[in-house]
């Protein structure tokens, strides 16, 4: 009997069929070590039970692999990453915690006027040596450990330079210890610096553990992400029939909740009401009030119904429905904001590349600094000269601080990136960030981008004694039978009213005028101005309101009862409730509005006067949409492009930044630069805010950190010395150190505070 | 005559930095399918060389403890990783251009670089 066993899930790869099921299983039964296994090819895992002493994940790789398949090694988890991470910085803290305690009792007795007051015992230096050794080689291992590989490999890092200054007043304490008698005699006091030694390595660490608990924040829009998904689905399946069940009993279906990642395209779901819906899908029976703001953005939960598409990890508010799952695993939209934030955040911002440069030759300029500090204060130094050469070599080995360098750009874009993906804006890469702060002139399309994109009823106006509903009732009727997009509009208005429409006799579509037919014996005419004219109808009376209704971008239909005009009903393709304050809140930003349209003139000047566009460009094709782009980028400007990002495509790569609105689909995502899940205008104006204060963190970040090492290098060098007789303490040094790394991390952290409001 | 020495110490030290550190000659690594990466006080090996259009795995393993390390940055390939320590990691690049594109630590100190060559 096998002693200590363990049960581990693993993915085995290339797996097709039954057969293959089998194969792998017996290979990992064969196994020596392995007790059990079970293989499941709708998951693709092998659930294997063996003994930890007599088998490794290697060995059954290795079985696995002479099959031909391929098992993956268990990888670990984000909650064991996070376990792990958490005991790390648990084991810094205590360090910290023990350095500067011991710190602060070598300090008490040995710094001029205090050690006075310490107790003898302090004041022995072999004492002192003893307690500065286990934070010299115990909390101050993790510099050792990462240096001695890093010579081997002829590389150095912000840890090499904390080492040798520390090693050096250490070693140089040490000798005074044991040897005081050769320092008098070199005409030196005889004093340990094991104090600098011990509280450089404390504040470090005390840095470096700030540093990290302020670095978890800048990834946490990712987890949080990633902790939206939800872990099961409660899918319905046929029930098991037996023998003698009746056809009912067979069909009957039941619900059985399985782990998200076993959820299938088609899976039927049900989802309760408070219950997070598993993945995408379309609804096919009841309705919902659905909380999509953790996806979206936006705030106010939105009613769906049967037809509707719902996204996987938002939240059901009040109705149970079920719906077919038409994306699952990596497919759902979720599962793509999470990959276009990663990427986002693995991406590099072109501003970044001067640090980038930077970075890699500061390390060794540093160390020739310290060498040529401890040079010139030797020669040219006051006496002792060594004391003040030594000393201010290990302030510049301490005070350089390359980490604020390396962190001043990634922290804020992984901020920055944050924020939007949290309001469903989500950023391609970090040069479109960056991009994206400059821009001064937008070109929003009009269909489907500042307008609704479906056409709506937007008047009725009854002409006699019939009321608005009796027009819009009748002129609904007629056009039940016809397919045309306005008469759409006309009869989806009516079902908005919950009219009753009545049954119409010799139904007639007259294309290019309108529809004609029968209804309790009154003869109906609908449609334009030209069928007005062929059936006899006087519109003159009317005309003036005609041209108004026209004027107004709205497509006017007319209806006749026995050849009298009734009433007119305009429909039109609305613009969205947030596209007139998107356009000023782009105008407050000191930003060009422009707008494209196929449409006529006319319409997409009254479009554009809604909405507060000053600049149209109309009956531009869709092909030719590109090329008004470029001509605006010749005038000098930086273009972004606002559309629905699957028609407009080559526009949007076109332009400087492409954005596409509402949507996340695939195509979308792969042509824009900034995608806008939700369809809310006001987020460009987000947008283009969030990248403005992202590049304004960045560019503060390195002026800090460039500015800090400029600056305060020299200063330990001891440039100010010959004229005001300042000189850096290395104590002081390491205060600056630990404290630069930190103020560029949390000033990255402030854009948290950004506040994005779809509703003001 | 200390003086003189130490002067002499100085300088030679300055000129022995410049030549460990930023003389160093680079091995470079020809992959065909993968390769591992071990990440220690830098990245052994740092320098690995590609055909374009291929894909290859790059399995970074990190022993070394140092924070700086804990990541891997693909600037280009927008990727940035955690590796968790002791752990092997698996990165799939593809080469879709020619060009060196380097890859980083989390704060850019340690460098390595990806070459795609026909």
């Amino acid at each position: 009997m096998p002693y200590k066993l363990t049960k581990r899930s693993f993915v085995i790869k290339g797996m097709h069929c039954a057969s293959c099921v089998r194969v792998t299983e017996r290979a990992l039964k064969k196994t020596p070590g392995v007790t059990d296994a079970v293989v499941n090819l709708a998951t693709q895992k092998a659930m294997v039970t063996y003994d930890e002493d007599n088998c490794t994940q290697e060995q059954l790789a290795n079985s696995i692999a002479k099959t031909g398949y391929t098992l993956e090694l268990e990888q670990k988890g984000e909650t064991v990453i996070q376990e792990e991470k958490k005991k790390e910085l648990q084991i810094l803290r205590n360090k910290v915690v023990i350095s500067l305690g011991l710190g602060f009792l070598i300090f008490w007795g040995s710094f001029p006027v205090l050690m006075e007051t310490a107790p003898a015992i302090l004041r022995n230096f072999f004492v002192q040596l003893l307690l500065a050794t286990p934070v010299q080689f115990w909390a101050g291992q993790e510099f050792y450990r990462a240096t001695i590989p890093a010579l081997k490999h002829r590389t150095a890092n912000m840890d090499t330079l904390v080492a040798l200054g520390t090693t050096v007043a250490y070693f140089y304490s040490a000798f005074v210890t044991f040897f005081p008698q050769v320092i008098m005699n070199l005409g030196m006091d005889p004093m340990p610096y094991f104090d600098v030694a011990v509280i450089v390595i404390g504040l470090i660490l005390l840095g470096r553990y700030f540093e990290a608990k302020a670095k978890a924040g800048t990834s946490q829009a990712i987890k949080k992400l990633i902790g939206l998904q939800a872990k099961t689905a409660r899918v319905l399946r046929q029930a098991p029939s037996f023998a003698g069940a009746s056809k009912g009993r067979q069909d009957k279906l039941i619900e059985v909740d399985i782990p998200i990642d076993q959820v299938q395209i088609g899976d039927i779901i049900r989802v309760r009401p408070g219950e997070k819906i598993p993945v995408d899908g379309i609804i096919t029976v009841g309705e919902s009030s659905i909380d999509e703001s953790m996806i979206t953005g936006e705030s106010i939960p939105i009613d769906k119904t049967k037809g509707d598409t719902v996204v996987g990890a938002t939240m059901n508010k009040s109705g149970t429905f079920t719906y077919k799952a038409t994306k699952v695993g990596n497919e759902t939209m979720l599962a793509q904001i999470i990959k276009l934030v990663e990427e986002a955040q693995g991406s590099k911002a072109p501003i970044q590349r001067l640090a980038d440069v930077v970075s890699s030759y500061f390390v060794p300029v540093v160390i020739m600094l310290a060498f040529l500090t401890f040079g010139v204060w030797y020669i040219f130094g006051p006496q002792p000269s060594f004391l003040f050469a030594m000393l201010n070599t290990v302030a510049v080995l301490i005070i350089a601080c390359p980490c604020a360098m390396g962190l001043a750009t990634p922290t804020a874009i992984m901020v920055g990136t944050g924020i939007g993906a949290e309001h469903g804006i989500l950023i391609k890469d970090a040069e479109s960030l960056e991009t994206a702060h400059k821009i001064n002139t937008i070109i929003f399309d009009k269909t489907g981008t500042l307008t609704k994109g479906k056409p709506e009823v937007t008047d009725i106006i009854s002409l006699n004694k019939t009321n608005k509903d009796e027009i819009l009732k009748l002129a609904a009727s007629i056009e039940k039978g016809s397919e045309h997009s306005l008469a759409e509009a006309i009869v989806k208005e009516a079902e908005k009213q919950k009219l009753v429409l009545n049954k119409v006799e010799g139904f007639k579509a007259i294309a290019g005028y309108g529809v004609e037919g029968l209804l309790e014996k009154n003869q109906l005419f609908l449609g334009n101005r030209r069928l007005m004219n062929k059936e006899n109808v006087s519109v003159a009376s009317y005309n003036s309101e005609i041209t108004r209704l026209e004027g107004g971008g709205k497509t006017v239909m007319m209806l006749a009862i026995n050849r009298k005009l009734a009433g007119l009903i305009a429909v039109a393709d609305t613009v969205k409730d947030s596209a007139k304050e998107g356009v000023a809140q782009l105008q407050k930003l000191g930003i060009e509005v422009v707008m494209i349209t196929g449409d006529n003139e006319k319409t997409a000047q009254a479009i554009a006067k809604q909405v507060g566009v000053n600049r149209v460009l109309a009956e531009v094709l869709p092909d030719q949409k590109e090329l008004e782009i470029r001509k605006i980028q010749k005038e000098g400007k930086k273009v972004a492009m606002v559309g629905d990002g699957i028609n407009d495509a080559p526009a949007l790569t076109a332009a400087d930044v492409g954005i596409a609105m509402g949507t996340g689909t695939d195509v979308a995502i792969e042509a824009a630069d900034i995608t806008l899940i939700n369809k809310d205008l006001k987020s460009v104006a987000s947008a283009i805010e969030l990248s403005k204060k992202t590049m304004r963190t960045i560019k503060l970040n390195l002026i800090w950190a460039f500015g800090y090492n400029i600056i305060l290098i020299p200063v330990a060098m001891g440039i100010l010395y010959p004229f005001f007789g300042i000189l850096l303490n290395p104590i002081l040094a390491s205060v600056a150190m630990a404290t630069s790394s930190i103020s560029v991390v949390s000033n990255s952290l402030l854009p948290k505070r950004f506040k994005i409001n779809y509703d003001n | 005559m200390d003086k003189i020495l130490v002067g002499l110490f100085s300088v030679a030290g300055m000129f022995f930095t410049y030549w460990f550190f930023l003389m160093k000659k680079e091995d470079v690594i020809s992959v065909t399918d993968s390769v591992d990466i071990t990440v220690e006080g830098g990245y052994s090996p740092n320098i690995i060389s590609i055909s374009l259009g291929k894909t290859i795995k790059i399995n970074f393993f990190r022993k070394d403890p140092s924070s700086c390390l804990e990541e891997v940055v693909l600037g280009d390939f927008k990727i940035r990783k955690y590796l968790p320590l002791n752990q092997k990691i698996t990165i799939e690049v593809t080469a879709k251009e020619k060009g060196e594109f380097a890859f980083t630590c989390g704060m850019g100190m340690f460098h390595g670089k990806i070459v795609v060559s026909d």
